[in-house]
């Protein structure tokens, strides 16, 4: 079956600094697939390739088979496609909740205004955020920030999510409920890329685990594999630094 | 203080009394004001048709030089080089150049008026100042905001449009109204090629009457209108600072 998303041999680099190393994986469909790696080794970079925030330098991005990486290409079918949430949140923050979410179902799936809130109405109620949908983003916690984020993304209705250190802007006591969000979305057919600090989470969550060295995915199996016996040295070595914490 | 030394020391100066009589003369002042707030009125009526058009060409200028397409590097370059020459020459000499130099070149009335090149001379200088903040403003929008919007699949005019220009000119409103202060005054300037405005009506009365009066008064008519919008400017300024940077320090 054709790879959801496929990474062939990718290369990038922001001037002399190669950032990412002849980068090769495949991820199927619906497949969750956590990436994990020191700080600096590519993962957010990775994550803005595959919805084009980032042009690569060589190799190719595939969606469905199709090399979405293309020089030339116009990458705003694509972006509805597969959508994504920073570590920052990155609100609007002179737009209500509600209108967050409805501004690119309007403008981008051409929505009618109605449906647009009808769809976000639903998606906030799901959430457990039905009565913030008039509140500004300042007037909420990180943790209910970063949910609305979520849901900005949802409301797309991508096929892939990508999912960049999404708690590590949040204070410990916040993080569940944000992870909670993810936990419903597995098994809902779309498929997740996350980058992640949270290793506990990412042994929960994924389907396979991708260790990220230098750029380059030193390791990639499943969880148990990864976090109980990996086989790379750096894997390792990285594992005990973050488990020393 | 000030304000106090000079009501307490002034009138005991020698030659106050001659002073007082040429530039604050109580009858000269009930005679011209009348004469002066007519004259005001084409002040207002030159702000009032400049203004929109200053805003119009600055956010396109800003807008030009912020474009970040390879292609249009020659529109970005004409856009700098359109607020750098705005800016790099007196107000006035933009004025006269363009003020007697258009209507210079044989035009038909009404289009060679002194009054209509004075003002394009005006919007022309003050959009290039004020393109400059708007720049500055989109400048401050952070990546980020830009980042979220294309990712969610907006164009890059959408992006500009709905999530970077509306934070953008919400930051920059109060050096937006700092600049319509000037502009407010610099209107004056239009008199000195022909329009018979507020200042050069001013000047009109002087010569008639040998008296200063009619300056003081038309420095008044200015204040009743530039210190209401200064305070106002202050104001958001400081509902901005307080906005953007953070907790104040107690003393
Ligand atoms: N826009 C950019 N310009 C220059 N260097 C960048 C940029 N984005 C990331 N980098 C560099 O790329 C490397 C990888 O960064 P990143 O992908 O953010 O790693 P991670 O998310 O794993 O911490 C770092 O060395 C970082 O400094
Ligand atoms: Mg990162």
């Amino acid at each position: 079956m054709t790879p959801k998303v496929s990474l062939r041999g990718v290369n990038k680099s922001f001037g002399a600094n190669t950032v990412l190393h002849d980068l090769t994986l495949d991820v199927s469909a619906g497949e969750v697939v956590s990436f994990i790696g020191a700080s600096g080794s590519g993962k957010t970079t990775l994550l803005r390739c595959v919805n084009l925030l980032e042009q690569i330098d060589d190799g190719a991005v595939l969606l469905d088979g199709d090399e979405i990486s293309a020089v030339g290409r116009d990458p705003n079918p694509i972006r509805r496609r597969v959508g994504i949430v920073f570590q920052s949140f990155n609100l609007f923050p002179h737009m209500s909740v509600l209108r967050n979410i409805t501004l690119a179902l309007t403008k981008v799936l051409g929505l009618s205004s109605g449906d647009a809130d009808t769809r976000a109405a639903e998606l906030l109620a799901r959430f457990g955020l039905a009565e913030k949908a008039s509140v500004y983003p300042d007037q909420l916690s990180g943790g209910q920030q970063q949910r609305v984020a979520i849901i900005r993304a949802l409301a797309m209705q991508p096929e892939v999510l990508l999912l960049d250190e999404i708690t590590s802007a949040l204070d410990p006591e916040l993080v569940g409920e944000v992870l909670d969000v993810v936990r419903e979305l597995k098994g809902s057919g779309i498929t997740l890329l996350i980058a992640t600090h949270e290793m506990a989470f990412a042994r929960e969550i994924s389907d396979r685990v991708c260790f990220l060295h230098a750029g380059s995915v030193a390791e990639v199996g499943a969880p148990s594999q990864i976090f109980s016996e990996p086989q790379d040295e750096r894997t390792q070595q990285f594992l005990r630094r973050v488990r020393s914490h | 203080m000030v304000l106090v030394a000079v009501v307490l020391l002034v009138p005991r100066m020698p030659r106050w009394d001659r002073v007082k009589k040429s530039f604050f003369d109580v009858d000269q002042m009930r005679d011209s004001f009348p004469r002066l707030i007519d004259a005001f009125w084409l002040d207002v009526k030159i702000f009032a048709w400049t203004t929109p058009a200053i805003f119009v060409l600055a956010l396109l200028i800003a807008l030009a030089r912020n474009s970040r397409s390879p292609a249009l590097f020659p529109l970005r370059a004409l856009a700098a080089a359109y607020t750098d020459v705005m800016r790099g020459v007196p107000v006035i000499l933009w004025i006269y150049l363009v003020g007697f130099g258009v209507p210079g070149l044989g035009l038909e009335r009404p289009y060679n008026s002194p009054l209509l090149w004075g003002s394009v001379a005006l919007g022309m200088t003050y959009s290039g100042y004020v393109a400059e903040v708007f720049r500055a403003g989109i400048d401050s929008v952070h990546e980020s905001q830009r980042a979220a919007a294309r990712s969610l699949g907006l164009s890059s005019a959408q992006t500009m449009r709905f999530v970077v220009l509306p934070q953008a000119v919400r930051r920059v409103v109060p050096p937006l109204l700092n600049d319509l202060v000037s502009l407010q005054k610099d209107v004056a300037l239009v008199s000195l090629i022909g329009p018979i405005e507020i200042l050069r009506q001013a000047g009109i009365d002087k010569a008639k009457f040998a008296n200063f009066t009619p300056y003081v008064v038309a420095a008044l008519i200015f204040l009743a209108v530039t210190i209401p919008l200064t305070r106002l400017t202050d104001y958001l300024w400081q509902r901005e600072r307080r906005r953007t940077s953070g907790t104040r320090v107690a003393a």
